[in-house]
Parts: structure tokens; sequence; C-alpha cells
């Protein structure tokens, strides 16, 4: 079974970054500060579930698409 | 020291406060150009430093996360700062940094740190980052990075003086440390950086990775130059993507503990409360659409009747200074050039100021609070599917006032395919310039009942024509994106920036910004047409024009003097070039329902389209007051059809001529803006062509179906 991620959170719920399953979105995650081992959490999700607001290691919410979400896999 | 200006550069995450802190340094000692060679907005300006002969020019560089560009606006920052012979090339840089997000935003200033240029930190948003339990060591910041720290709080201008200090002082340093790199290269990149800086005779490694990486996007390369880097590329076998992972993690590992040194955390870090209560409600999957369609309706409330009473107010005012330099000036050529010429070009210009600065400050409201992001959060979904991007929005709504600063917008867009089609929609937005024409054509065939009470059918009608701009705006999006391949893929990640409250002084700024780009782009062309209109609708060939005036004087002996005036512009205009131009067009629009007259306006509203109604005004030969919209009403609805003998603005006419109004490009100067940011023929004329067809179509179906 491939790895949880992101894009499987529930509203609310935590998660722990471990890697990311796509290089060119890997370099973009990391410059906007979503480095493995940083803590993350689901804030918002829009109208009709997509895109979705993360917190980022308690410092600041990202927004992000629901299939860029997939490309961070959890521990 | 060096004599002459200092040069500064500013550089920061989006969202850093980079911008506030420009104008908090600068004041209104600033200017906006564009970098030479590209059409990136580029802000400067000066300011002095106590005890310093020389003035500091500071430039703004565009907000980002790194030093490898994400979109068309940060490539300009390495193409400045991997040139030292390019104009504004920075004697200091100022990395602006987030102290309550310390971590990312110091990736940023490792990579410039690396490039070797003096650099000072200035950090903003201690206030923030004490809101949410952190506190942040400056000395301690500034004891592990090995440059300057100012403590900054340029939303009230707090510790500025100090950062003039660190500038000073770092600028004065004659004899430079070896620098210390925060990123060693390692394996294959040692031999390849070493071949590199001696083929193109740099000192500093991390410029000459920079070659490596980013040399198509380096203006000041020529084309052999980037053919050799490909080819060492290719002899080392660098793995580009590979280096750009692995050396954002390693500067990340340089950074987590001196992060970690400098921040003391008191309990749990989380976003300021405020911003956490707004958006469970601004994101609500029903409120957040509400109170955004609220939003959109204060928009249109403001533009269409706050903005009205200035517009209507300068209107006048111009009308009636026309009228007096008209009567001062010796009558002649002269005259007339300068007053139906010139000074109509400039008043027509004018008019617009009120809208257009009404509607950037509110933008610009909009944006400062933070709303806008989440604008573009709720709306990105409907968005793609049609081929855009949430962040599309900003210039849809801005179109509504004026395609030209609208298209402008478009350029925060990363993603070039989605920046393209948003760009070729834009103006199907209706713009406030298409107002007048509306406003006339409904008064002559809708008839100002109301139903239900309260709605005016008037005003549903207006409202429907917005919508329907709207709908053809989507539309074409969705059938350009069928045609047009897509060659990247689309993403959307943005930074939702906490809560704050918009200082005046700032939207002030913005307002002020966006009419002088207004005035000075799109004023330059509507002015020069509304000349060259003139002369067109002044002269005609040979001894046409007399001849015809002549014609009339002699039928009407017996008439009154003003009606006698009205009927000799009339023989005149028909016989000017415009005239001719209206007669040999004429077939073309005969199937929409129009005759020359009505050619003759098209024509003139190419240059702006709100010049349709005083064009009509001229060519019916109205006397007295022509920029009076019920004279004009009037006079259009007792037009006779010379085929039928009947109305000339029948309900068919009117509607088949705002469908037109709706879907046709008609400006000159929103086709010069896609031009410039589309560096080409190619896409203007690709969007003239299908907005022309689209209006003609639509034309054409309307006055078909009701005549």
């Amino acid at each position: 079974m491939s790895a949880r991620t992101v894009s499987q959170l529930r509203k609310g719920e935590k998660g722990v970054i471990k890697s990311f399953n796509d290089r060119v979105m890997s370099l973009k995650l990391l410059e906007m500060g979503c480095l493995p081992g940083c803590e993350v959490r689901l804030d918002a999700v829009a109208p009709f579930g997509d895109p979705i607001c993360i917190n980022v290691g308690g410092c600041y919410s990202l927004s992000l698409r629901l299939n860029e979400a997939s490309v961070i896999e959890l521990e | 020291m060096k004599q002459g200006n200092i040069k500064v550069a500013l550089v920061g995450n989006p969202n850093a406060g980079k911008s506030t802190l420009f104008n908090a340094l600068t004041g209104l000692r600033q200017k906006t150009g564009n970098f030479p060679g590209v059409t990136v907005e580029k802000k400067s300006g000066t300011f002095r430093i106590s005890g310093l002969e020389t003035q500091v020019t500071l430039v703004d560089l565009p907000g980002t996360y790194s030093i490898y560009p994400k979109s068309r606006d940060e490539t300009v920052v390495m193409d400045i700062l991997a040139n030292p012979a390019h104009p504004d090339f920075p004697d200091v840089i100022v990395v602006v940094v987030d102290a309550s997000n310390l971590q990312r935003n110091l990736l940023l200033f490792t990579e410039i740190n690396d490039l070797g240029i003096p650099t000072v930190i200035a950090l903003n948003m201690l206030d923030v980052a004490l809101s949410m339990n952190l506190t942040v060591s400056a000395v301690q910041l500034a004891m592990q990075l090995g440059v300057p720290v100012a403590r900054i709080n340029a939303r009230t201008g707090e510790g500025i003086n100090h950062l003039q200090e660190a500038i000073k002082q770092v600028f004065a340093i004659k004899e430079r440390p070896a620098i210390q790199y925060f990123y060693q290269p390692k394996g294959v990149e040692i031999e390849l950086i070493n071949e590199v800086k001696h083929i193109y005779n740099l000192d500093n490694d991390y410029v000459a990775l920079q070659y490596v990486c980013q040399h198509d996007n380096f203006s000041f390369l020529q084309q052999p130059a980037r053919t050799k880097l490909d080819e060492l590329i290719e002899k080392y076998s660098f793995d580009e993507h590979h280096f750009l992972v692995s050396e954002t993690i390693a500067r990340y590992d340089k950074i987590k503990p001196i992060v970690s040194k400098a921040v003391k955390s008191a309990g749990v870090t989380e976003p300021p409360y405020w911003t956490r209560k707004l958006d469970s409600i601004l994101l609500h999957r029903v409120w957040g659409y509400i109170i955004f369609a609220m939003v959109l309706l204060l928009i249109f409330q403001a533009i269409f009747a706050w903005a009205t009473f200035l517009s209507d107010f300068l209107d006048a005012s111009a009308a009636q200074g026309i009228e007096w330099v008209k009567s001062v000036l010796p009558e002649g050529v002269l005259n007339d050039l300068i007053t139906d010429g010139i000074l109509t070009g400039i008043a027509g210009i004018i008019v617009f100021v009120p809208q257009i600065a009404i509607l950037f400050a509110l933008v610009s409201i909009l944006e400062e609070s933070g709303y806008m992001a989440r604008v573009m959060v709720i709306m990105d979904k409907l968005m793609r599917r049609f081929g855009l991007n949430g962040r599309s929005v900003v210039p849809l709504i801005s179109g509504v006032a004026c395609a030209v600063p609208a298209i402008m917008t478009t350029r925060s867009i990363s993603s070039r395919y989605e920046r393209l089609l948003t760009i070729l929609v834009t103006p199907l937005m209706s713009c406030s310039a298409r107002l007048p024409i509306y406003t006339i054509l409904i008064a002559l065939v809708v008839p100002s009942t109301q139903v239900l009470g309260v709605f005016s059918v008037q005003g549903l009608v207006l409202f429907g024509l917005y919508f329907l701009g709207l709908i053809g705006a989507l539309g074409s999006a969705w059938l350009l994106s069928l045609f047009i391949p897509r060659k990247e893929r689309s993403y959307f990640m943005l930074e939702m920036p906490s809560y704050k409250l918009p200082r005046l002084g700032h939207v002030g700024f913005a307002m002020y910004e966006s009419v002088k780009s207004f005035v000075l782009e799109a004023g330059k062309v509507i002015m020069a047409i509304s000349i060259i209109l003139w002369v067109l609708a002044s002269y005609g060939p040979g001894d046409r024009m007399q001849d015809a005036e002549n014609k009339v004087l002699t039928e009407m002996g017996a008439a009154s003097q003003e009606q006698i005036d009205a009927a000799v512009g009339s023989a005149r205009l028909e016989n000017s070039y415009a005239g001719q131009f209206g007669h040999f067009i004429e077939p073309v629009i005969k199937p929409l329902g129009y005759d020359w007259k009505i050619g003759i306006a098209l024509l003139a509203s190419f240059a702006a389209r709100e010049v349709f109604v005083g064009t009509m005004a001229t060519i019916y030969s109205i006397s007295g007051d022509s920029e009076d919209v019920p004279t004009v009403k009037q006079r259009l609805s007792q037009e006779k059809n010379p085929d039928t003998g009947g109305q000339m603005f029948t309900t068919a006419v009117c509607y088949s001529l705002l469908m037109f109004y709706v879907f046709a490009m008609m400006c000159m100067s929103t086709i010069a803006v896609v031009y410039r940011e589309t560096h080409g023929w190619k896409w203007p004329l690709i969007q003239l062509a299908y907005l022309m067809a689209l209006a003609y179509a639509s034309a054409f179906a309307a006055y078909q179906l009701l005549s």
C-alpha cells in the first residue's frame, strides 16, 4: 500500500512529512518551507474540497491543490 | 570609497514586508519603470543616510522564495545579481526576513549570501512572531550568519535608522574577508564550477553554479555561451534537478541549528487568533462565497455609483475648460486641432481616472488585508475547470475598470500557459469604457419600468451584459484551452498571509501608481488616436467637403442658422476621410444592421470605446451640448433608416450593437499592452481575430433574430 499523503488528512489532523513522490514539485515544496520532519496540520478546505490550507511547522499557512498535497508523503 | 550613488537592492520572500519597507525607506521619492530589456515592473527610489555624502538608490526586486525563479518576474532577480555589469547591480543587498517564519526566510538569505555581494538582514515582523509566542534574537542571528541584522518594523518605521546605519557600515568595509559559503559544492560540482569559473573569469563558486543552472534566463549571456554551458552540463553529466533538491536540503541543514539558537519559543506556536477565526468564515463553503459576492457588489457599487459623481464632475469641468480654450484662442485649424483633437482626447482619459483610482484602491485594500489570497483559494477549483488559475481572479475583477492595468496584473501568475489564457480573455470583462455605450443603447430600447417593485428592467439588462461578458471570458478560456497546447504543469501554491489592517498610505501609493500608469500608457494611445480621428473627420479627398457644404447651403436657404450648421457639419463629415471609410465598410456591417454612420463610430471607438457616444453625437450633428446623453438619445431615436423609412435605431440594431460591444476587442491600448506582455504580434492578433469573430457572430445573430 502506498504511503499516506497530506491530501488524505482530515480537518484538524496532524502529520509529519516523510518524503516527496514527485521531483519537480519537491523543490517548490522545499522552498516553501515543507521539509521532511516538519509537522503539518490540515486547517481548512476550500468549498468543493480543493484547494486545501495546511499549517506548516506551526509557522504559517500554505494553500495548495489536492494533487500537490498528494506529493507530500507522511510518516 | 566608491564615488557616485550607492546602489542597494531589496530582496525577500513574498509577504515578508518588502514593499512596506521600500515605502518606509523612500517615501515619495520613488518611481516605477521597467527593468532594462524586460517588461518586468521595476520600483526604485532614493534616500539619504545621515553622515553619508552620496544618495542611496534603492531597487525593489520581485519577491521570491529562492533565487531559482518560478515565474517570469522572478527571473529578473538573478539576471541582475549574477551580472556585475548590470546598471542595477547592487553595492549592498538588504534581505528582508520575516521573523515569524525564520527558517524558510533564511533559505533565500543563505543563497544571496553565497553570491558574495555585501548583505544586510532587515529582521521584520517581530511583533507577529511575538504574538505567536516566538522571540527572535537579532544578536544571535548576526553572530551565526556573519552579517549585520537590523531589527525593524516596516509598518511603523521603527528601526529604519539602524538598518540605514548597517547599510552604511557594510558599504564602508574595504577589505572584504573571504566568503563563508553556506553551501559546500561536492563531487562533480567542484570540477564543473572550476571549469565555469575559468572560462567566464568568475571568482565566486555559487555564481558559477548559477551560470550552469540559470543560463537560459541570463540576458547578458549570448547564444554561444549558453550552448557552451549546455555542453559542460553534458560533459560532467550534471543532474540539475537532483542538485537543486540536495542543495536546498543542505542549506536547511545549516539553517536549522542557527534558528534553534536564535529563536526562543514560549508555549505553542500558532498563527494569530484572528487569522484562524477569519479563515474559518472566509473559506467556509457557504459564507465564503456569500462574502465574496458581497465584496464584488461593493466594488461594482463603488465603480458605477460613487465614481460616477466624480467622473461626471470631471467630464463637465473638462467640457467647460475646452469651451473656454476654444473661445480664447483665435479661430482656425490650430484651435480646432487643440480643442477637438488634443484636449478632447485628454478629457476622454481623465474621465476614467476616478473609476480606476477607486477600483485599484479597493483591490489594494483586499490584497493588503490578506483577503485576496483567500479569494484565490475559493475560486481556484472553479477557474481550473476553464483552464485558468485561482490567481486569474484579480485580473478578471480589475478588467471591469480597464483591461490595460488588469493585463499587467497577470504577471504574478507563474504558469505561462495560464497567464496567456488570462490575458486572452480579460478584455471580455466589460470595462468601464463600455458603460456609456451600454447606458445610451439600453435607454433607447429598454423601457424604464420595474419588475417585482425593486429591480429596474434597465438595470437588469445592464447586469445581464456584464454577466454575458463573464460567461464569454470563461467560455473562451475553456475553448482556447482546447486549442492551445499546455506545455507545463498547472500548480497552485500560495502562502496565506495573516490578516492585517490595510494602511492608508500604502493604498494611496497603489492608487497613485495605477492611475499614473493608466494615464501614461493608455493615455498616449488614446490621445494619438483622437488626433488622427480629428484629422480624418476634418479633412476629405479634394474639394469634396467644401462642395458638400455649398450644396447644403444652397438647399437650405430658409432654415434657421442652427439647422443649417447641423446639416453642414453632417454633410462635411459624410465627405471626410472618416465618412469615406464608413461607406467603405458599410457592406461588411450591413448584415449587423449598421449604416455608414455607425461604421464611423465603430472605427472611432477602436481608439477607446467611450469615443463611440461622442462620435455618434458628432455624426448625428447635435447642436449645443453634444456630450449630453438625453440629447444624443433623442436625436438617435429620431434618426430614420433611409432604406425602410422607419426608425434607424430599432430594438434589433441596438441589441446588435450591444452584443458587438460586449465581445469586440475595440481598444488599441489593450492590443498594445498584450503585445508588450506577450513579446510579439502573434497573440494580440489571434486575440483580435477571435474576439472580432465572436462579436460579429453575436451581433449578426442578435440582429437577424430580432428584426
